[in-house]
């Protein structure tokens, strides 16, 4: 049987958070079907898990579960599209390679001109996960490094590198979409 | 202090303008940028990077769907089960996902009033408002006048309150007015105003109350919101939202700004 006080408890803490939940799902997925089942699984993982929670940050501890149930959930339904150890410092040294970017893009045009947010759309989707992922804590979520430190299951300071070369990458992939 | 070259400043300009440096690193980078056009052309280009996301890439919000079979079912409603749960279109589906949605959806879906409850047995008024300020995203139904404009929103409440609340679009600044709502707070029904900033929900709860003192917003956390409070002309304004306190607290500021004290 369901308890009430508890059932409501766990109401209170998780419901307010189902827009992140779903918008996280959405992205790591890149499909709204799949996003539904996930969340679904996942907001009941949760409460099974509730009596662990101790208070505190709700929403970084909702999405951790949100999250670990889309890893699981991808590597059941479709292995290929994630990768099975992923390596910040080989990434490092891909990015190491060319000169500094940075500089090339003019800021005012990234925002302004017609259809950048369809680019910005795709370049961000076609970004492997673990970019992906940090990319909508951050700048969609609005998460702090500490939440997505907890949210990913990574140091603070991989938080700090791997968001700089997700930054970086998202970048160069819009970059190379505009040369198109 | 050693002084930074271009390779570690551009390293730490990500972190820098997510306000995540440390205070050390954060003013030997700034001393850097100072010197340096082309760190700075790449801060510049990171704000803007930014900027290009939070507007650009899409934000997807619960579907209405996910959240009426998470939300519908109350226990005091036991003869709605399985088949009032709206069913998916055709899709393929475990039966195994189905139960599980079957079964989240029984938890979830404890009520608006147990939730209430329960968070309203601590009898802080803290608590209430982050009560309604909840229950209001529970049920999606944040507003009972839907509108954007404050002068259709500011009459709605007249003759449904025994005070006039100040209502004003704040659009201009990036918190747009959505609508509003009666509310039942600190054992009275107030008028709550709904903003917006990007995907981010604002309730502000507001009431009149005897002292016609003036205080300067104040901000606080509670259950992972964060809560900015002030009073000006007789009125008691609480803003509830899951923003970051200091857009919160600007909210605040330029609500407070509008309103010029008039009493004596
Ligand atoms: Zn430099």
């Amino acid at each position: 049987m369901i308890d009430d006080s508890a059932a409501a408890r766990f109401a209170a803490m998780a419901a307010p958070h189902l827009d992140a939940a779903y918008n996280l799902a959405r992205w790591l997925t890149r499909d709204p079907h799949d996003a539904d089942d996930v969340v679904q699984e996942a907001y009941l993982r949760a409460f099974r898990f509730f009596d662990g929670f101790r208070g505190g940050d709700g929403r970084a501890w909702l999405l951790t579960i949100v999250r670990n149930t889309c890893y699981s959930w991808l590597e059941q339904n479709r292995f290929s599209s994630i990768h099975v150890e992923y390596d910040d410092r080989l990434d490092s040294l891909h990015d190491d390679d060319e000169g500094r970017p940075m500089h090339r893009l003019d800021p005012e045009q990234l925002l302004l001109q017609a259809g950048q947010q369809q680019l910005i759309e795709t370049a961000l989707q076609q970004l492997p996960i673990e970019h992906r992922e940090i990319l909508v804590l951050r700048e969609l979520e609005e998460l702090s490094y500490r939440q997505i430190s907890e949210i990913a299951g990574i140091p603070m300071g991989t938080v700090m590198s791997r968001l700089s070369r997700a930054r970086l990458q998202l970048r160069r992939s819009i970059e190379a979409m505009e040369q198109r | 202090m050693k002084t930074m070259n271009c390779d570690e400043a551009q390293e730490l300009l990500s972190a820098f303008n997510d306000g995540e440096l440390d205070l050390t690193l954060g003013l030997a980078l700034e001393a850097h940028l100072e010197s340096c056009p082309d760190c700075r052309a790449a801060h510049r280009s990171q704000q803007e990077l930014t900027a290009a996301l939070r507007h650009g890439a899409t934000y997807y919000p619960a579907p209405a769907l996910l959240r009426a079979r998470l939300n519908a079912q109350l226990p005091g409603n036991p003869e709605q089960t399985a088949r009032q749960i709206p069913t998916l279109p055709d899709r393929r589906r475990r039966s195994s996902v189905w139960a599980t949605a079957l079964a989240a959806a029984l938890v979830i879906g404890v009520g608006v009033n147990l939730v209430l409850m329960s968070l309203q047995r601590q009898s802080a008024l803290t608590d209430e408002v982050v009560a309604g300020h909840v229950r209001s995203l529970m049920v999606a139904h944040l507003d009972d006048i839907v509108s954007t404009d404050q002068h259709t929103v500011k009459p709605w409440f007249t003759g449904k309150l025994d005070f006039s609340p100040p209502v004003h679009d704040l659009a201009a600044e990036g918190f747009p007015l959505a609508g509003g709502r009666i509310d039942y707070i600190n054992h009275r029904p107030v008028a709550a105003l709904d903003y917006r900033r990007r995907q981010h929900v604002i309730n502000l709860f507001v009431w009149p109350v005897p002292d016609r003192r003036a205080t300067s917003p104040e901000t606080s956390k509670r259950a992972g919101y964060n809560i900015a409070r002030w009073s000006i002309d007789g009125m008691d304004y609480w803003a509830v939202s899951d923003l970051n306190a200091s857009e919160l607290l600007g909210f605040a500021q330029q609500l407070r700004t509008l309103e010029r004290p008039t009493g004596p």
